[in-house]
């Protein structure tokens, strides 16, 4: 964590002044490991209890797209349906197939749920917040995100169960498939930001111009595309709809968690849902400016309070995807990865390349810039959808009139 | 007897390489074969990064991007390993190496 | 500290890669190879290369392990076996005694010969020179890497989607 500025607010450096009231008497070896240590519970338990208020936020937005209330019994307004959650799972019986491979039963879920966490540990949460200031970070984020993959061979392989099997290794197709599409959309970023620090990025994206307008990453063309490509590679890498073919149970059960019950099914939830919150972190990095606020005159509210706003909006976005589209099937989605966004990916590599090459350009020629990196964004967007959809028919509708 | 934290890596590194070899060697398994070839590409990135990290480098830089190079191409042999594998599988439905020994396919 | 860290590093590592050349079951062999470069991987953070030791972790743990992974399954000799067949004895014998050739050659040439002395600090390698070089000094060689990876990459699917042709082969 680094050093505040005394010109900062009081909110601003309240978190580091709350640590070193614990931890400044100790002597500097120990002091060291006691900040990151205390780093280490803060991040635990905020995204714990984010991932508690999630499940039931999910469960209410879903309900109410649908028309329905969602859980309203527990509590006001369903407020304690996580605990009861937490103590239905934790209650129930740990069952294991008795040819399973104990040990890498037992391992997947912890292998998963400690490479998920330990990619919190690079996003910056605010202007002085970020745990570990690595100058490779964004490559350490997406390294440990395909540690995950194994974890899910894992489970699929030590349940001795076939169907278990062929869900995994569905599952480990959409994720390696998804996964190129994951790292070549943040590659435009790093270009022009010219570093592969999260710190470096956010930094980059500090400015105003014209005084209101954030020159955020999402707001130029290449950044756009990028920011959707991230989205939906995010969506698939995080097996939610309308990717979570591995998990859903009209398909093979629970797939590669059907022998899974009990704390162990809850570590692999908790792992999907961290692992959405921390693609979120890094796409609001990435793309949304960090922790900046959108409007110089409204600094005054605390960094990390502006990025919990960005990543609570990116999550109700999730769910809000989730109720909206149908499930896509393996070889849908594979050939959407394959045929739609790598190649969209690899277009956009291009456009910022040009963008790049083109950062001189003055008075009219800003408008030719953006105009051709416009086109350069949209026309293989549209050329290469209508391939992919061609030979499909125009929808038609028929109501219940 | 070990005067270095150099000498400490190149050790480690030499028993890997071995333990790599010891294993391409006695295995009739294709894939375990293929393993210990991978191991022994690791303990050789290992000794590159020891020299870089303890002797004098020419450049800062030159020890880390050969070592990069090095797992790319070793990843790029794993792949094509992997599929002549299971190429010979789809002939001989095993995988042993004692029994891949006719040219003709 | 430093001399400590690294003999942990290397027990572990030494150990996980020793367990998974000696094990019978291909899957655990493969998931403790898979380990050993995890150490690997610890190895090079320990030295201060950290764009390499991402670099192998997302290469090897994330890619390479899903390679090896996918071959053990698709070459498996029925449905639940994963089992080696045991070696002879003579074959294990004389692979040990080659290693074990090779390894005191290695080791005489690492203990014998003096080294330069080492420095307290590594030689600091920020990814921004990394970059520099990689398109200034080595761009052929960053070329050629990407076209062995393009040609590998091709090979390898269409060795591996050979389709089986229909006639049997005749026996000698």
């Amino acid at each position: 964590m680094m050093p505040s500025t005394p010109q900062d607010s009081l909110l601003e450096r309240a978190p580091q002044l709350l640590r070193d009231l614990v931890t400044s008497h100790l002597p500097e070896p120990w002091r060291w490991f006691a900040n990151s240590l205390i780093a280490m519970i803060v991040i635990l338990a905020v995204f714990g209890l984010l991932f508690a208020a999630l499940t039931l936020v999910e469960r209410k937005v879903l309900g109410r797209v649908q028309n329905r209330p969602g859980p309203n019994r527990t509590g006001p307004f369903g407020l304690l349906q996580p605990i009861a959650d937490g103590i239905k799972m934790l209650s129930k019986e740990d069952i294991v197939p008795r040819d399973a491979d104990h040990i890498l039963h037992f391992l997947a879920p912890v292998i998963l749920l400690a490479s998920t966490v330990m990619a919190f540990a690079v996003i910056p949460y605010g202007r002085h917040l970020v745990p570990v200031d690595l100058d490779a970070a964004v490559l350490y984020f997406f390294a440990v995100g395909a540690t995950t993959e194994l974890a899910v061979f894992m489970a699929g392989w030590s349940s001795h169960n076939k169907y278990s099997l062929l869900a995994a290794m569905r599952a480990l197709a959409q994720l390696i498939s998804y996964e190129l599409p994951l790292l070549l959309s943040w590659v435009p970023v790093v270009m022009i930001s010219g570093t592969l620090s999260t710190t470096g990025i956010v930094a980059a994206q500090s400015a105003w111009k014209w005084g209101w307008v954030p020159t955020w990453n999402v707001f130029t063309p290449w950044g756009f595309a990028g920011f959707a490509v991230f989205m939906v590679a995010a969506l698939a890498e995080s097996n939610r709809s309308p990717f979570d073919l591995p998990e859903a149970e009209s398909e093979l059960i629970a797939g590669h968690l059907t022998e899974y019950s009990g704390c162990k099914y809850v570590f692999f939830f908790m792992a999907e849902y961290f692992g959405m919150t921390a693609l979120s972190g890094m796409a609001v990095t990435l793309f949304l400016g960090g922790w900046h606020a959108p409007l110089p005159s409204l600094e005054f509210i605390p960094s990390y309070a502006w990025f919990g706003a960005k990543l609570i909006t990116l999550l109700v976005g999730f769910i809000w995807i989730r109720a909206t589209f149908p499930r896509l099937r393996i070889d849908q989605l594979t050939r959407f990865a394959w045929k739609f966004l790598v190649p969209l990916a690899l277009i956009n590599l291009g456009t910022t390349a040009f963008w790049s090459l083109s950062f001189g350009w003055t008075g009219p020629l800003q408008l030719v810039r953006w105009a051709v990196a416009i086109v350069l964004v949209v026309v293989p967007f549209i050329v290469m959808g209508r391939r992919l959809s061609s030979g499909v028919a125009p929808r038609t509708y028929s109501y219940a009139t | 007897m070990i005067s270095s934290p150099l000498q400490l890596c190149l050790v480690f590194s030499s028993l890997l390489f071995c333990i790599g070899l010891a294993g391409a060697l006695s295995r009739s398994n294709s894939i375990l074969v293929l393993l210990g070839i991978e191991l022994m590409l690791n303990a050789a990135n290992l000794n590159f990064i020891a020299f870089w990290r303890f002797g004098p480098a020419p450049s800062p830089a030159t020890g880390v991007i050969f070592v990069t190079f090095s797992v790319a191409v070793a990843a790029a042999e794993a792949a094509v390993g992997l599929a002549l594998v299971i190429a010979v599988y789809r002939r001989q439905r095993n995988i042993r190496l004692q029994e891949a020994v006719r040219l003709k396919g | 500290m430093t001399t400590a860290l690294l003999l942990l590093i290397c027990l572990v590592t030494l150990g996980s890669a020793a367990t998974a050349m000696l094990l019978r079951n291909l899957i655990h062999s493969v998931l403790l190879l898979i380990g050993s470069w995890i150490g690997v991987a610890i190895f090079y953070l320990s030295c201060g290369a950290e764009f390499v030791a991402f670099a192998q972790l997302l290469v090897y743990v994330g890619a390479v392990s899903m390679v090896v992974l996918f071959a053990v399954l698709l070459t498996r000799r029925s449905r639940t076996d994963v089992t080696v067949s045991a070696d002879t004895v003579s074959r294990a014998w004389s692979a040990v005694m080659a290693g074990g050739a090779v390894l005191a050659v290695l080791l005489y040439g690492a203990l014998m010969t003096t080294l330069p002395a080492a420095s307290a600090h590594g030689p600091a390698a920020p990814v921004k020179q990394l970059g520099a070089e990689l398109m200034g000094i080595h761009a052929a060689s960053l070329l050629v890497i990407g076209m062995i990876l393009t040609v590998a990459t091709l090979g390898s699917v269409v060795i591996a989607s050979e389709e089986p042709s229909g006639k049997k082969e005749d026996a000698p």
